[in-house]
């Protein structure tokens, strides 16, 4: 039977936006595995993890009440999955917060009667990971693989915010192991020694202390290459980015030579379950993948 | 113009302390702190703050308001959540961090040209407008931040990373000009407002 899943897909995943093709492997990969993602009408922006130095305390949570709020109406009693690290987390803590204090429910809903709309806080707010994992497991996931990514060595970026604060249920924080475990689910071989792997990328700051965030980034890719990585896979639109798009500005200023893909576990799993590049996003990379390619073509 | 800074500081008589704990998100967790320094080490930028987190939760207590407000530390914040999820007596310290920030750059004296002050304001207003981001307008107006002559400098900089995201159809080219965001536009801005005007009260900052 399908799952059904309330789903908020969040800003960089709209079409010619920095995650349209995390957005496509994600499509994709539902589809084969028969789960029904049911769009937030007029979802808004979460404010990211940049959103309180402007927007401060309530209005940002208001920013996420009002897409639970329209949930809500529109797939009541579903979990709402979102994709994006930062949309999870943001949603997850305004939801937390208003059912920990009846005074924030209160201010929130008065702001909310404004807009015609009204929270309850009473849908669990989940990452796509934790609906793969708890809700099918891995041997679900495997199921469907057709074309086993067999022979690729492929380093697991956790990064942060979907493993920090909140994390993935039965996962530990210093050493999440659930991207290896997706990764050998698909055939392919984990980097286990990825020291790396929690290390920030400097997420927002990366676009306002790029030379502080582009030294993470050096330590996060130059971990991987030295434990034989050929290519780096996230759970994060942001780690996504920041790991993959820096490379050439990186190389030119410490003389290295990085040229490393850094792909989204759903593309990994589309692949492997039989899409075609363009249906496992592998087009939207800027350091393509030639291996996942041939895969996909053959 | 009000001094909100000076008004506040009246009203708070100097207890720096009680002033955080009445006005800044979470703030009422910064007496917990033990000292230990486990935030310090955890910091992915630790190396860039002037003070760290536990050297604020100690200035605070101190009362030495104007060195943390006016300090650049808290910017420094990359929301990565090592600090909470490894501090023994489990205070929020990253929203401890962020609501100093916001606190200061409310009072108006967080410090002027700091980039993340600075990019943080031009993404809420961003995102605020249409209700959902419009990347290319957010990157434009990041490099011409500090003026005209920097900006084609930035941009010059940038153009390689921005063809590669063009090429791979993640930047939209036409994205100054395509309509863009949600459909609630007012609704959303009416939300918010109200959000403001409340908190704003509460916090004495109205």
């Amino acid at each position: 039977m399908a799952k059904e899943y309330s789903f908020y897909p969040g800003c960089s995943s709209e079409r010619r936006a920095s995650a349209s093709n995390y957005m496509v492997s994600v499509e994709s990969m539902c589809d084969t595995l028969d789960i029904k993602l049911n769009e937030i009408p007029d979802w808004n922006c979460c404010g990211a993890s940049i959103g309180y130095a402007e927007g401060g305390e309530l209005p940002r949570h208001v920013m996420n009440a009002r897409n639970m709020a329209l949930s809500e109406e529109a797939s009541p009693g579903q979990d709402i999955i979102a994709t994006c690290a930062a949309c999870w987390l943001g949603t997850k803590e305004t939801s937390e917060r208003l059912r920990g204090s009846d005074a924030l429910m209160a201010d929130t809903n008065e702001a909310l009667k404004e807009a015609g709309l009204q929270v309850k806080a009473d849908q669990e707010v989940r990452h796509m990971v934790e609906a793969l994992i708890e809700d099918l497991g891995y041997d679900e996931l495997a199921k469907p693989v057709t074309k086993p990514l067999e022979g690729i060595k492929i380093a697991g970026y956790v990064g942060c915010q979907t493993n920090r604060p909140f994390g993935i249920v039965g996962e530990s924080f210093e050493n999440p192991k659930y991207l290896d475990k997706l990764v050998e689910t698909v055939g392919a071989e984990p980097v286990e020694a990825y020291d790396q792997k929690v290390t920030c990328c400097g997420g927002a700051l990366a676009f306002s202390e790029p030379d502080k965030s582009q030294v993470l980034i050096k330590k996060i890719i130059e971990s991987a290459y030295d434990h034989g990585a050929e290519m780096i896979v996230t759970p994060c639109p942001v780690c996504q980015l920041n790991v993959e798009v820096y490379q050439g500005m990186i190389n030119k200023k410490y003389n290295t030579k990085f040229n490393i893909p850094v792909m989204y576990y759903s593309q990994l799993m589309a692949v492997a379950y039989g899409s075609s590049a363009k249906e496992a996003g592998l087009n939207g990379n800027v350091v393509r993948s030639k291996k996942l390619e041939e895969i996909a073509a053959k | 113009m009000r001094d909100k800074n000076a008004e506040t500081m009246q009203k708070y008589h100097n207890d720096f302390l009680r002033e955080v704990e009445a006005n800044v998100e979470e703030g009422d967790w910064v007496h917990m702190c033990m000292q230990c320094g486990v935030c310090a080490g955890s910091c992915p930028l630790g190396d860039a703050w002037e003070h760290s987190p536990q050297k604020i939760f100690m200035m605070i207590r101190a009362g030495k308001r104007e060195e943390v407000l006016t300090s650049d530390s808290m910017w420094m914040c990359t929301s990565c959540y090592n600090c909470i999820v490894r501090c023994p007596r489990e205070l929020p310290i990253t929203h401890i961090m962020h609501g100093l920030a916001n606190y200061a750059h409310r009072l108006g004296i967080a410090p002027k040209m700091n980039p993340t002050r600075r990019f943080a304001k031009l993404f809420w207003n961003n995102i605020v407008k249409t209700g959902r981001v419009n990347e290319l307008k957010l990157s434009i107006s990041l490099y011409f931040m500090d003026g005209f002559t920097n900006g084609v400098k930035t941009s010059l900089e940038m153009t390689g990373m921005g063809l590669g995201m063009l090429k791979t159809g993640r930047l939209d080219a036409m994205g100054l000009l395509r309509s863009h965001g949600i459909k609630d536009k007012s609704g959303l801005h009416k939300a918010l407002k109200k959000a403001r005007e409340i908190e704003d009260a509460r916090k004495g900052l109205s």
